[in-house]
């Protein structure tokens, strides 16, 4: 860890929200893809079978 | 028929197939960069003379302001190709990219603020840029909300089309008048200070990788939500078809 | 379209059109300011510039539902649709009844609820002005803010959203006068930037908002 000085605070704290931030925007994307992704196969599976 | 042109991709199951092989790798580099860019950045750049080791913070800031920005001329272009092509996969793609803009914003604006704490000594200060910032926060607010409150797809990406682009006039037209309005600041100097210092070659080569990161992951998410909205959008249609052959 | 336009108006005025209502609006808010922040002359008089701006802002926000709903609910909005005039003539007819309505009786208030705020004396003409030059902006925006959300219930919250960051502009330099006149000091800049934004809204947006009609109308 490099020596941050008095700004220590400041610095860790902008990295850490970022991360987090891109972190989520990621990990809600990704869930939500796999999920409608799921979703639509259940449905072409049933059209399917309907008609 | 066979020449091949950017608008097939504007085909919707072509899109899925052509990102299908093109997602990994994007994703891939966005994250090497990512990771390449602020571990050089954080552990191998030097303390600035001036601001100390908050110079750090610039390459979170700097690269996700542009993208806060860029994901909005994205969403202009897209709006623009759906009033005047009506290529589907281009209004989703707009959709898409408003959520991954509006982080970009606020990482833009919370590192903005953490960053011109020691400088200023308060936590927020109506600095033109950070204002400016504010306002883009809430027109991707606007955006998003009216997506979500209309359910005919087409209305909707009519409609927030349509307030995307006037949306952009306003947003050019505040970040003047924001100028405008704060040159009655008194106090120290604005965020821009880093922008207005010529940076050393040491501090802008990290830069540089962080915001291609930035930009990568931006196009990756982009990507992937998109194809998310054409499932979603298939899905709604084939719901829709089935309730009515029921009924 | 004149008759268009009396017909709106006279739809405001009556009792339930909600013709009062705007101004009621800016006098609680002005009245509710000395409360929140004390009652000082020197500090009521530096802010009552800007709080007079915010008030009519907000009051003209609060009727912006009205341009339409009426007339979506009871299905005359398609038969106008269907007119031979021309949905951008019905759209600004729709801001010129509304800032007749709305608009022009906060610009007549202001200078009297600015003597509840210490107003400055330069200030009373430039409140005043700017106010005449602005809220005609803030009626043809909050137009198309609410040809947006005319389909939708409940579609005040969300029209407020989308109207608020759209009036930022016309806020900041329609303040400025109202600021700059009350000290005294030079308003051109921020007068013409005003003019400009009035101008050019009325000019482009109903166009705008027309294409936004005709969507919500199909």
């Amino acid at each position: 860890m490099p020596d941050l000085g008095k700004y220590a605070e400041a610095v860790l704290s902008s990295y850490a929200i970022s991360l987090v931030l891109l972190a989520a925007i990621v990990v809600l994307s990704l869930r939500r893809a796999k999920k409608v992704k799921k979703d639509l196969q259940e449905i072409e599976k049933k059209v399917k079978s309907n008609g | 028929m066979s020449q091949s042109s950017l608008w097939e991709y504007a085909n919707p199951r072509k899109f899925l197939q052509t990102t299908d092989s093109v997602l990994p790798w994007v994703a891939g580099l966005a994250a090497v960069t990512l990771v390449v860019g602020l571990v050089w950045g954080f552990f191998f750049t030097p303390d600035d003379y001036r601001q100390g080791s908050t110079v750090k913070i610039v390459y979170l800031h700097v690269p996700a302001a542009l993208m806060a920005i860029n994901a909005w001329i994205m969403m202009l272009v897209a709006s623009l190709i759906w009033i005047i092509r009506r290529h589907h996969v281009s209004a989703l793609a707009a959709r898409a990219a408003a959520p991954v803009g509006l982080v970009m914003t606020v990482i833009a604006l919370l590192t903005g603020a953490i960053w011109g704490q020691p400088m200023w000594g308060t936590w927020w200060a109506w600095d033109p840029r950070l204002t400016s910032f504010l306002i883009l926060f809430l027109f991707y607010l606007g955006y998003m909300a009216l997506w979500e409150a209309i359910e005919n797809d087409d209305t909707a990406a009519d409609l927030t089309s349509i307030l995307c682009l006037v949306g952009s006039v306003f947003a050019l037209l505040s970040r003047y008048a924001v100028n405008f309005w704060s040159q009655g600041l008194h106090q120290g100097a604005s965020l821009s200070v880093q922008s207005g210092e010529r940076m050393a070659m040491e501090f802008k080569l990290p830069l540089y990788v962080c915001m291609t990161a930035f930009a990568l992951l931006f196009i990756a998410l982009v990507l992937v939500r998109t194809r998310t909205e054409i499932r979603a959008r298939r899905m709604r249609a084939l719901l829709a078809r089935d309730r009515m052959e029921s009924a | 379209m004149i008759a268009l336009l009396t017909r709106d108006i006279r739809l405001a005025i009556r009792a339930g059109g909600g013709f009062g209502l705007g101004l009621s609006f800016f006098l609680i808010v002005v009245v509710l300011v000395p409360f929140g922040v004390g009652p000082q002359a020197e500090i009521l008089s530096t802010i009552a510039p800007g709080i007079l701006w915010v008030g009519a802002l907000l009051a003209c926000l609060l009727s912006l539902d009205r341009i339409f709903a009426l007339d979506w609910e009871d299905g005359s909005l398609d038969l106008l649709a269907t007119s031979p005039l021309p949905m951008e003539g019905l759209v600004a007819v729709k801001s010129l009844a509304h800032w007749l309505t709305t608009g022009l009786p906060l610009v007549l208030a202001a200078p009297v609820l600015g003597v509840l705020l210490n107003l400055p004396e330069a200030g009373f003409v430039w409140v005043t002005l700017s106010l005449a030059l602005g809220t005609p902006a803030l009626s043809v925006i909050g137009t198309f803010g609410a040809a947006l959300t005319v389909g939708l219930k409940r579609g005040g919250l969300l029209l407020s959203l989308l109207v608020l960051p759209l009036y930022v502009p016309t806020l900041i330099f329609g303040a400025e006068v109202a600021r700059r006149g009350a000290e005294g000091l030079n308003v051109t800049t921020p007068l013409f930037l005003l003019a400009g934004i009035t101008c050019g809204t009325i000019a482009l947006l109903p166009f705008a908002s027309a294409a936004v009609l005709k969507v919500n109308l199909r």
